[in-house]
């Protein structure tokens, strides 16, 4: 278990290197998208539309903030599920998105979409949103605004904590992890 | 008889809903505090130290606990000896979660129709249970429920023959689907008996029972200890990556029920498990 600092957006060597286990601190650019963003986006890719920002290289972070109080760029900005986005992931993985940051566990489509390209899927801690807006910077509403929380944002993040649960290779965490403490059959 | 007007249920929800988002009752932050002490798992330990960190950012700085500031869950336990004056009720109450949600800068979570699924933007209506019980006092719970764990919680209609083993093996299966997805250390909360929607009531209602405070019914009593070992032997961990602590806390209620049936409904709460109590 190795400990990095990355910039966001990152290319696939960057991703190859990761395990599962490692904890990295994320400093760059990000972009949040949940259920009702997704349906949209994969709709705009069924009709050949382009997606409101360029996926290649890109994050995305399966998060809906709570309001930001006044002079603060963000309000509470914890990860969401990411199972109920596993539709969605493996077409936009395919596109060329680098991975994806939310808590809980993949399919095996997207543990496939995963190792075919060379991505990484982080966790961030669940629950602990407000912790986590501290190392967001900046955020601004680039799409679908009328989804409220659950608009398009680009954020701006600074040694964001995340731990990569799936790895390149396909190694996952909440597996292995959870074996080690086992204490029944 | 005794008047209460229904313009202080409003302020008392709103408050609640402030109040909940931002501090967790006494109850969850001492089950908090004793798992931090006793997690195995280094990463384990970490995590639970962010979560309290995470805790004291929220109230110091109005941050709420956790973006998910939930579907707002009211139990209304109303005397009957009461009289509302000053409009209705319910509307006295999704008008409390209104201003609680929009002035308190907490997210709006509800859609109007689940299939359509366009934002009510103030997060109501909320989930209210009345009860109507003895005397002229009215005690209102406010409970936020966030969805991630929501989304894991069942019902299983066992059959008598199935008895306290199959019930054990219900909620075992229902905390082990949930694993990471559904934040833990969760609190999980058990009904019993009843009927199909009784079952999950009484899982919901035993949420909001102090974590560390047991069932006054022996049997039910060793059911949740032993449950809460059972549980937490699974090595699912805080946030899902491994330890020893998977649940806070194990709380079960009780109902009669038919003689055909057994059925048993299992609400799973994140370490987040928000619950505020005001008596008017």
């Amino acid at each position: 278990m190795n400990e990095y600092r990355i910039t966001a957006p990152f290319a696939q060597e960057t991703a190859k290197r990761l395990r599962a286990g490692d904890y990295v601190y994320l400093t760059g650019t990000i972009y949040t998208a949940r259920d009702a963003a997704h349906q949209r986006m994969y709709e705009a890719l069924a009709k050949g539309e382009e997606l409101p920002f360029s996926i290649k290289n890109n994050l995305i972070y399966y998060m809906g903030p709570s309001p930001a109080r006044e002079g603060r760029p963000i309000g509470s900005a914890g990860p969401t599920t990411a199972s109920r986005m596993d539709k969605y992931t493996p077409k936009l993985l395919d596109l060329g998105m680098i991975g994806m940051i939310g808590k809980g566990k993949r399919s095996e489509a997207v543990h496939d979409a995963i190792r075919r390209n060379g991505a990484v899927y982080f966790a961030a801690v669940g629950g602990a949103g407000a912790l986590l807006s501290k190392s967001i910077t900046a955020s601004e509403v680039i799409a679908y605004e009328d989804l409220g929380t659950e608009a398009v944002r680009r954020l701006e993040v600074k040694d964001f904590p995340v731990i990569v649960v799936i790895d390149s290779e396909g190694n996952d965490l909440y597996e292995t992890a959870a074996q080690a403490y086992r204490k029944q059959a | 008889m005794r008047n209460i007007r229904t313009a202080d249920v409003t302020a008392a929800i709103k408050e609640m809903c402030i109040e909940a988002n931002h501090f967790l009752a006494p109850d969850m932050r001492e089950a908090m505090e004793r798992a931090a002490k006793e997690e195995v798992s280094e990463l384990g330990g970490q995590i639970l130290k962010q979560l309290k960190e995470n805790m004291r950012l929220a109230g110091e700085e109005q941050i709420p606990i956790c973006q998910d500031t939930g579907m707002a869950v009211v139990f209304m336990e109303i005397g009957q000896d009461v009289h509302f004056e000053g409009g209705s009720l319910e509307e006295a109450v999704n008008e409390g979660i209104r201003q609680g949600y929009t002035e308190g800068y907490l997210r709006k979570s509800v859609v109007r129709d689940p299939l359509i699924r366009e934002n009510t933007k103030d997060n109501t209506p909320g989930i209210i249970h009345y009860r109507i019980v003895d005397g002229d006092q009215v005690t209102i719970t406010v409970a936020p429920k966030g969805f991630g764990s929501e989304n894991m919680s069942r019902v299983f209609m066992l059959k008598p023959a199935d008895g306290v083993e199959g019930v054990k093996n219900a909620i075992l299966t229902a905390v082990r689907d949930a694993g990471p997805n559904a934040c833990p250390p969760m609190v999980v909360g058990v009904g019993i008996g009843g009927t199909f929607e009784k079952c999950a009531l009484l899982a919901k209602k035993a949420l909001t029972r102090p974590a560390g405070s047991h069932s006054d019914i022996p049997y039910v009593r060793d059911m949740e200890q032993e449950l809460l070992g059972t549980i937490n032997d699974l090595g699912i961990g805080p946030a899902g990556l491994g330890g020893s602590t998977t649940a806070l806390a194990v709380n079960i209620l009780t109902y009669p029920t038919h003689i055909a049936g057994l059925p048993v409904g299992v609400n799973i709460c994140c370490h987040v498990n928000r619950h505020a109590v005001r008596v008017l």
